[in-house]
């Protein structure tokens, strides 16, 4: 199978940093145990990740066939059988039919509703070398923490475009956007936003607790892959090397109070299919254990970052990508689907009438640049972005396309009690 | 093929038939529970009767599991009561919760369910609620220390089958134990369809009790709950879906 | 005055083995249950039953 390339090396790093680089990416045994959690976080008692994770390993996507796809799409209920079905590749073939499907189970759950939001970063700096990402701490980028007064100029611009939901983003650095400067975030956020998200380094229960009181509401974190032998290697270095305590974030986070969370590999880095069953049956098992939360799901792709125009999604073509969508639709009608600007256009235009329910608009991945980007105006620092948005609409324009497509698009359908 | 078995407080059983003892002669009771195949049955407790000579237990083979049921309770504390004294006849920890406090209809409370579970698992009693089958109650009485959850059919006695089909569909698919479809089962073919959608067991006493011929019944519910799982086990095939109308193609926008 | 089973007896005190004897009671079918507490089968020999007591006997029968 091809492999991306992501190795890069800034001229800027000293001979010191280079050294310790290459070690990291040559020597496995100078990297520390991806499996043993750091000093100061906060270990669980679950069973979850344990059963995601045998079930992923036992996942042989080979042996279904199509008669398991024709009775999977036949079947009132999907199960966890018919959904792995729906994920192989004996599937492909069944795509349309597919997509009808899923289009009716998103109709039933959602109506013809799109959710639109926007991302905020409010920092970029980060404690992590994981080689995919332009925010990874070795690569050469200008780096920028917003403070109070620079967030609060970017939501006022945000805000007076219309938009209601707001997802806060930083770089994975607890020493430079530490949780009093996140929650600071949030209680500005939550002036100017009916729902406030966060996609922020992973954090202990009373962390998300006290984020919560700060006025956030949903928490995002990506496990990027769920082959954890595959992870070892792709995050070399920092906090997010920690591979369980990241899987367990979610199910902190909702016992911190948060009223949603969310979830996804970042198709392209391991084997998608297995990372997709995982991502869906983390949602599933934490679904069971707690039922009253919110879940969605997230899809991204591997893109292009600054320094690495190469990096790209491998075998995960739209078609691979429309397939995943369609049998997360499918096997769980209730859970909200995010479709990023990391996906052009038309794919996001076809997409919202299948299966997604919630798009983001007005995105910029770098740091304090809203207002150069809806005003025109140029803002002399910014910091640069985590990868490349390949959909640059306006909410304007969004919304519009929204409606042009029959669909209606909602901003908030939060009540707060 | 790996043997077909699901447990229940650490007990393994492969008869997925749980039989009822109640209104029906002790004659009959042997040959009622060979002819069904049964490995657990469900008795009552009352207040010995002096005058019997005879004992129910006489008349069930050994292998068999007993569960007592609670009936006669109406509330937590009753409930508690009786099966602390079946357990101290000395037939094992199995109970079987029952708890109704309506006596036209003989609905059980779900509510004062929840209470008894969670007293009687924390006594150590192997506890198997009968439940009107409401979702948030069986995920209650999973969390309470149940070891299988009971959803009535129909109304006790009633022999009218899977009117709460839906629901117990619902408790099937998110409930992590057993679910054992209890009460209001009235033919083989109804308690072939509950096997057919999932459920673990069928419990069932007065679609056999009030039969001409009480064993030969008994043994027409064990083929029906066998093919049931059978079938549940193989994968029902599709149904096809007659005049699906024709729509536009929704994935002609995939590029690359 | 003993109630046993709804009846009222009309003892002070008898122990309890005594009267299961008595009244035909099989000591290994049944579970005794005073003053909504049980009597474990291990306590019946030494076990009295008092005036004012309140006294269940049970056995299993056909149930579903």
């Amino acid at each position: 199978m091809a492999e991306n390339q992501f190795f890069i090396d800034s001229e800027k790093l000293s001979e010191k940093a280079l050294l310790r680089k290459h070690q990291l990416e040559q020597d496995p045994s100078c990297r520390s145990d991806h499996m043993a959690y750091m000093e100061g976080m906060e270990q669980i008692d679950s069973t979850i990740r344990d059963r995601v994770i045998s079930e992923m390993s036992s996942y042989d996507y080979n042996v279904y066939t199509e008669a398991d796809v024709r009775r999977a799409l036949a079947g009132e209920r999907c199960t966890v059988e018919d959904f792995k079905a729906l994920l192989s590749p004996a599937a492909l073939p069944y795509l349309e039919q597919m997509a009808q499907k899923a289009k009716l189970e998103t109709s039933r759950h959602f109506g013809n509703t799109v959710y639109i939001f926007t991302p905020l970063y409010i920092a970029n700096y980060c404690e992590n070398y994981c080689i995919y990402c332009g925010f990874n701490c070795y690569n050469d980028i200008r780096r920028k923490k917003l403070n109070a007064e620079e967030i609060e100029k970017e939501m006022r611009v945000i805000a007076e475009s219309g938009i209601e939901e707001i997802l806060l983003l930083t770089g994975e650095s607890r020493a430079m956007s530490d949780v009093q400067y996140i929650g600071g975030a949030c209680k500005l956020a939550a002036k100017y936003f009916k729902n406030v998200g966060l996609e922020i380094y992973p954090v202990n229960t009373d962390e998300y607790r006290y984020l919560h009181e700060c006025g956030a509401d949903y928490v995002t974190v990506f496990q990027e892959t769920y082959d954890s032998d595959k992870y070892e290697t792709l995050h070399l270095m920092g906090h997010k090397r920690v591979f369980p305590y990241r899987f367990d974030a979610q199910e902190r986070a909702l016992r911190g109070g948060m009223r949603g969370v969310g979830f996804s590999a970042l198709l392209g880095l391991a084997d998608f299919r297995k990372d997709a069953l995982a991502s869906a049956l983390h949602v599933y098992y934490l679904q069971r254990k707690y039922p009253h939360a919110e879940y969605s799901l997230s899809c991204p792709r591997l893109r292009p970052i600054i320094n690495n125009d190469k990096i790209n999604p491998l075998d995960v073509h739209e078609k691979e990508l429309c397939q995943v969508l369609c049998a997360y639709r499918i096997f769980m009608p209730f859970v909200g689907i995010t479709v990023s600007s990391r996906e052009q256009r038309h794919f996001r235009d076809g997409i919202i009438k299948i299966a997604a329910t919630k798009v983001s608009a007005g995105v910029s991945t770098g740091i304090g640049d809203h207002e150069s980007k809806y005003k025109g105006e140029m803002n002399v620092e910014i910091g640069d972005e985590q990868f490349e948005i390949s959909d640059d609409r306006s909410f304007d324009e969004m919304y519009r396309d929204v409606q042009e497509e029959g669909l209606q698009p909602v901003l908030n359908d939060y009540v707060y009690v | 093929m790996m043997k077909d078995t699901f447990k229940l407080g650490g007990k393994e059983f492969s008869s997925r038939f749980i039989l009822g003892s109640g209104k029906y002669s002790l004659e009959l009771i042997k040959a009622a529970v060979e002819n069904a195949g049964a490995e657990i049955i469900t008795l009552a407790v009352r207040r010995t009767n002096t005058k019997d000579t005879e004992n129910i237990l006489d008349y069930i083979p050994d292998y068999v599991t007993l569960l007592p049921n609670t009936s006669g309770a109406r509330t937590a504390q009753e409930a508690v009561r009786i099966a602390r004294m079946a357990r101290e006849l000395g037939c094992g920890n199995f109970v079987k919760i029952e708890i109704m406090k309506d006596s036209k209809y003989l609905l059980p409370d779900n509510v004062e369910t929840v209470k008894a579970t969670q007293i009687l698992a924390d006594e150590g009693f192997v506890v198997l609620p009968y439940m009107y089958p409401d979702l948030y109650t069986a995920r209650e009485l999973q969390e309470a220390g149940a070891v299988a959850v009971m959803p009535l059919a129909s109304p006790i006695g009633s022999n009218k089958g899977l009117a709460t089909r839906e629901f117990i569909q619902i408790l099937i698919d998110e409930i992590d134990l057993p679910i054992i479809v209890d009460a209001g089962i009235g033919k083989p073919s109804q308690a072939c369809e509950a096997m057919e959608m999932g459920a673990a067991a069928i419990m069932s006493n007065t679609a056999i009790a009030t039969a001409r011929d009480i064993p030969a019944m008994a043994g027409a519910f064990k083929d029906a709950i066998i093919a049931g799982r059978k079938a549940y086990l193989a994968g029902l095939g599709r149904v096809l879906e007659r005049g699906a109308e024709a729509s536009d193609p929704l994935t002609g926008f995939l590029r690359d | 005055m003993i109630k046993i089973n709804g009846e009222e007896i009309m003892l002070t005190e008898i122990p309890l083995t005594r009267y299961l004897q008595e009244n035909g009671y099989d000591p290994r079918r049944i579970a005794v249950e005073c003053n909504e507490n049980i009597v474990p089968k291990s306590q019946f020999e030494t076990f009295i039953l008092h005036s004012g007591d309140v006294v269940e006997i049970v056995s299993f029968v056909g149930g579903g």
